[in-house]
Parts: C-alpha cells; structure tokens; sequence
C-alpha cells in the first residue's frame, strides 16, 4: 500500500511538491530556532558560569545580599580553612577562590604624575600556581593579543582596547588606585605584561586580570576572599548535583545568625539566571506551538484547494464502491508521508544551517558596544541531541492535521448526486 | 464686616511672624563668619565606623582659604605618609609606597574617602555656603536643647554637590548642629551632626562632626578636631605638587 502511494504522490507532483515545501520550509526553521536559541542559551549559562558564578558559589550573607556591589569589605575570611573543608567535603567538585575589585587604573608619565586613567573591572585568579586550572578555564591564553601571560607576582593583563584608551602597552606600569576590604585606600603598581581580548563589550572596556595573591596584598585580603567557586568535575552543569551540595553545605550554616557565615548558591540562583533560562525554554516552546500551527492552517488550506483538484477522482472512487472512510484514511497516508519526507529533509537542512552557525557564528558586538552586561560579541548556534528529532513533530502533526481537516469534506459527498456529477 | 475684621488679624499675625525669622542670607553670612577663615591648620581624627568594626585615621590639614588644601595622613601606618593636595577644583593624591602622584577627577570624586561618609567631593567643597546658596528661615526647632532656626537653602548654581540644604542653626552662637543635604530630587542623600561646639578664637567652632550617608548601611563617620589654629602663616610652596613628594 505504501509502495501504491509513494508512486501516486511521485507521478502526481501537484498533490505532494507544495505540503512537502511548506513541511521543508516550516521544519527547518523549526530546527534552526532551536539549536539557535540553545546556543545563546548555552553560551549565556557557559559564560557565566565561568566569568562569574560557577556551577555554585560561596559567598558571606552580606556580601550575597549585595553581590552586585562587589562589597569586598563583606568578604570571607579564614578562607584557606573553608577551602580545605570544601576540598575534603565534596571531592567531586574543583573550588577556586576569586576578588573581583573595582578601582582606578592610573598610567603614569615620565615625571610619576597622571598620563590617563580609566575605571578598571578587577578579576583575581590563581593565575601562578602550576595546578591552576583556572587559565584553561577562563580561556586566558588564547586570548592574549599582545604581550605574554604573568609570570611573576606584580605581574597584569589588561583588556587591549582598554590599553589603547590608556596609551599603556606590555611592560609599562600602571598603577591600581581601590579600596582595601577595611575601606582603606589601596594603591598598588602593576607591570602590566599582556592585553588581551575576550570578545565581550563589557569586560573588553576596562577588564583587568591579575593573580588572586597581588589582589590579596593590595586589597589588604590576606586569607580572605570575595567568592569561592565551585565547578563539577563534568565541567557541564547538572541542577541536582547541585542542589543536593548546595544542601549539604548550607545545613551547616542554618543555625547561625552571623551576617559573614558563607552562604551557597546554585547557577541558576544568581544573576536572574533562572528567570532567563526558563523565558528562553518558554519562548521556544511557543515558538515551535506556533509553527505547528501556521504550517497546519497552511496545510489546510492546501488540502482544501486539492481536494478541489481531486474533486472527480475522489466522486470516482467513491462512486465505484470504496468506502468514504477508507479513502480519507489513505489521504491521511499520503499526508505521513509527505511530513516524514518533509520533515527528514528539512531537519537536514536546518542542521545544516545550523552547523554553520555554530562553528562561524554571528558577531553582533557592534550592537552591545555599550553594553554592561555581560554577553559574548559572537553567537552561536548549538546542535543538541533533540535537533534530530524535533521537526517530525511539527511535520507530522501538520501536516496529519492540515489533510484530516481537509478531508472532512468528503464524508458530506452524496452517493445519489456522484452519478450526476459523473455524467458532467 | 467681621469677615473683615478676621481677614485683617490673620493678616497682622502673619507679617507679625514672618517679621521675627531674620534673613535667611543673613543668617548664612554668621555661619560662614564661625566656620570659615582667612587660613587653618587641623590636627583631626577620623573614625570610619564600618559593618566589621571602627577604624581610626589621624591627619593634619593645612587650608587657605576656599581654594586650596593639603592634608597629610599621619596614621593608622598603611595610610602613614599619604598626602592630598587640593587647588581650586583640581584633587591630587600621592602615595609614598608606589612614589605616585594620582589626580582625583570626574566620578572618582564622588568615591568615598578612606571608606568613610565623606566623599572627596564633600573634602573639596566650598565651605561659604553664601557663595553658592540662596536661604531662608522656615521657622524654629529645638536641637539638643538649643534653640535653632530652621534654614532652607537652595543652590544658585547647577554644579553643587547637594542642590537643598536644611539647617539647624544655633540662634545664640549661629553655627549649624545639625544639616541634610539633598539631591534635587528631594531625597536625603547625607546627615550631618556638629557637636562639642566650642569658644575659640573668637568663633564658636564644632570639634566633633558626625557625618552619615544616608545610602549607605552604617553608623557613619566621626569626624574629632583634635586641634585648630586660624590665620596663621602657611608658606606658599605647602600648595604645591613638590610638597606631596617631600
């Protein structure tokens, strides 16, 4: 049977070349919003997690409630302590201590008095000791553009537009003007070794890397820190590992009423994450709702209009004897058909497409020049495992819809008035 | 007629009123005559009352008139040697561990000095208040038990930290207890407190300021003038950018 109407829908191409396009366009596109959609997403939660809140992160309560203030005067302290207890407490996760700082970085001129400054967005990281994972990590090497990595303490990396505003280039000095964690003045010169580029607006303007025992020594911080973050050794995200962590540490903390004890929170808790991550799935899902709906009133309609083609052949058939629910049933065959075609080759075409935005990409950096928020220059598409499969819904159930709303009509031919129509 | 007869009484006891608050410019020109001098040496103490404890930083001053300013730092040892120089609206700072002569300008002078309430614009401000306000009596309060005039002051000008004031001004020896400062939108940006008012040098001088930024969680910062000395001989090569490397 299957064979029959395979034959019928390749000899007859005015009943199969049109659904099939509109089942080919509307998958693609379905295919191709998706992977695009988790990309961002993707790369949204990748670059987080890695920039700035790990897959879980300690904090002091003061400092949580006013994270975005970066309060280092809220930080933790006794961290060496709190980083073994982690270590030995949860084994299956890497801990890192990190500052962030804000601050002034000033250039000097000849005489030791101001040539330029600028305001600098502070990040310390173990960037000397030989286990550090954190260089890999945070992609740091490679994106190093001018310069070289530092090798010793009192060593920087700066941001490379941020030393062309500057006028400071590898191997000059320039000179930290912050606050300690006690509120005092911190002045602190750095020999700034290497500019780099992240590809993100925000950090680019004004970010400033140096190894977490310089900010230690200036910030006044010793054995202290601002956060410690945690990653899972699968490197990739998992909530419930995570919540089960995150569990287990606060417990111990529950009884306390000290505004310094840590505190810990999950990715999805920090930076509106969550809210986003669900918005986007949300999005997606109505997106794809409303796909399968526009591709079925499309499908109708071309149903409609071939049933009007068909006109004569369906009376014949009918007339000859074949029951009205048998040849409804075959066109809804015709229907699977054409959707399974449509939708494998149009699930190929938007993986395509979308293999090639994954590796290349779409560099919209130019429209957060400004930004402050911190979003890579370059999107991309990702190709999950679901890509592969979830065009045939769409396809299917259009087209499945498209033809059984169209064929209704066929149950409302009259066998008395088919001879007459014959006759014509 | 009798509704005349009030009209006219309410009348007489409005002017007979406004009649008894003084000149709100008047006033201010008392203030400044108190608290502002041809020249002063300060020997001051700080105390950055934070969320993990207090802090103490001693300073001395120097100041000539409105527009220049040097302070050294004195202690605790990490500020020790710090030294600011302050002409006309320029801020510089040196720091004796990174032999670095910074300027202070644009936002920067909005940041908090040494984590303190005050800010280096509060350090830089004009202190005759008759130079930049407007100010007029709105009536009268009692203040630790002296009796004061309520002042409200509007800027004249845009460039002023805090477009409003409020004042509470000591009738008797015309200095201000207490002031708020505020936005131009009206919102409470800064507290200020003057205590241990005292007689010296023919002025009444406050020896002990307490200033909170009401945006900040916190008890504030006390500011102690341990000692003062007005119009004094301060040599010119003080107010210079040599001086912060000596």
């Amino acid at each position: 049977m299957i064979k029959f109407l395979m034959k019928g829908l390749i000899r007859d191409k005015h009943r199969s070349l049109f659904p099939a396009l509109v089942v080919i366009l509307g998958v693609m596109l379905t295919v191709l919003l998706n992977c695009w959609v988790k990309g961002i997403m993707g790369d949204m939660v990748d670059f987080n997690a890695k920039f700035l809140t790990g897959h879980v992160k300690v904090m002091s309560r003061a400092y949580a409630e006013n994270v975005d203030q970066i309060p280092n005067d809220l930080a933790l302290v006794d961290v060496d302590g709190l980083v073994e207890e982690l270590r030995r407490d949860y084994p299956d996760m890497e801990w890192v201590t990190r500052i962030r700082f804000g601050g002034l970085l000033d250039v000097p001129d000849d005489a030791g008095e101001t040539k330029a400054q600028g305001p600098a967005v502070g990040l310390a990281v173990d960037l000397l000791s030989k286990e550090t994972k954190e260089i890999d990590r945070l992609n740091i090497q490679k994106a190093i553009v001018r310069g070289h990595m530092p090798q010793i303490p009192g060593e920087i990396l700066i941001g490379d537009s941020f030393a062309q505003k500057l006028g400071v280039n590898p191997g000059e000095t320039a000179t930290l003007l912050s606050s300690t964690m006690y509120g005092s003045l911190a002045i602190q010169n750095f020999t700034v070794t290497g500019t780099v580029v992240f590809g993100v607006n925000a950090m680019d303007r004004g970010a400033m890397i140096i190894d977490i025992s310089d900010a230690q020594m200036a910030l006044d911080m010793q054995d202290a820190t601002g956060e410690i973050l945690g990653y899972l050794k699968s490197d990739m995200y998992q909530d419930q590992k995570a919540k089960r962590v995150q569990a287990s540490f606060n417990a111990k903390y529950a009884d306390t009423q000290d505004e310094f004890a840590p505190v810990m929170l999950r990715l999805p808790e920090q930076n509106d994450l969550a809210s986003m991550i669900d918005y986007i799935d949300s999005v997606s899902g109505i997106v794809v709702t409303v796909f399968v709906l526009v591709m079925s009133i499309v499908l109708w309609n071309a149903g409609l209009i071939g049933g009007l083609r068909r006109y004569g052949e369906i009376g014949l058939r009918l007339a000859i004897g074949e029951f009205k629910g048998h040849v409804y049933r075959l066109m809804i065959a015709e229907s699977l058909l054409i959707g399974i075609f449509g939708a494998l080759l149009g699930t190929a075409v938007g993986l395509g497409i979308s293999y090639l935005l994954q590796t290349y990409g779409i560099n919209a950096g130019s429209f957060f020049k400004n930004a402050t928020m911190m979003l890579p220059n370059t999107f991309r598409a990702r190709i999950t495992p679901e890509a592969y499969y979830l065009g045939l819904f769409p396809g299917l159930v259009s087209t499945v819809l498209g033809t059984g709303l169209s064929g209704i009509g066929i149950y409302r031919r009259k066998t008395a008035q088919l001879f007459k129509e014959l006759e014509v | 007629m009798k509704n005349r007869i009030v009209i006219c009484a309410v009348l007489c006891f409005y002017g007979i009123a406004l009649g008894q608050y003084p000149d709100g410019n008047d006033v201010l020109n008392d203030i400044d005559h108190n608290l502002s001098s041809r020249n002063r040496i300060v020997t001051s103490k700080m105390v950055i009352h934070g969320r993990r404890g207090s802090r103490t930083i001693e300073s001395q001053s120097w100041v000539q008139g409105t527009e220049k300013s040097f302070t050294e730092y004195l202690a605790p040892a990490r500020e020790k040697g710090t030294k600011m120089l302050k002409l006309e609206d320029n801020l510089w700072m040196y720091s004796p561990s990174t032999d670095r002569t910074i300027q202070i300008s644009g936002h920067m002078l909005r940041q908090s000095v040494m984590g303190s309430d005050l800010s280096y614009e509060d350090m830089m401000e004009d202190p005759k208040l008759t130079n930049q306000y407007d100010a007029v009596v709105t009536g009268t309060e009692d203040v630790e038990d002296r009796e004061c005039w309520l002042l409200e002051l509007t800027a004249r000008t845009k460039d002023v930290a805090y477009h409003f004031r409020k004042i509470w001004v000591d009738q008797e020896r015309k200095v201000p207890l207490k002031q708020e400062l505020l936005a131009k939108s009206g919102k409470l940006l800064k507290r200020l407190e003057m205590k241990d008012v005292t007689w010296m040098d023919e002025r009444w001088y406050p020896k002990r300021l307490i200033f909170k930024d009401m945006l900040k969680t916190g008890e504030g910062t006390e500011f102690i003038v341990d000692s003062i000395q007005f119009d004094v001989d301060i040599p010119d090569y003080i107010f210079s950018k040599a001086a912060l490397r000596r």
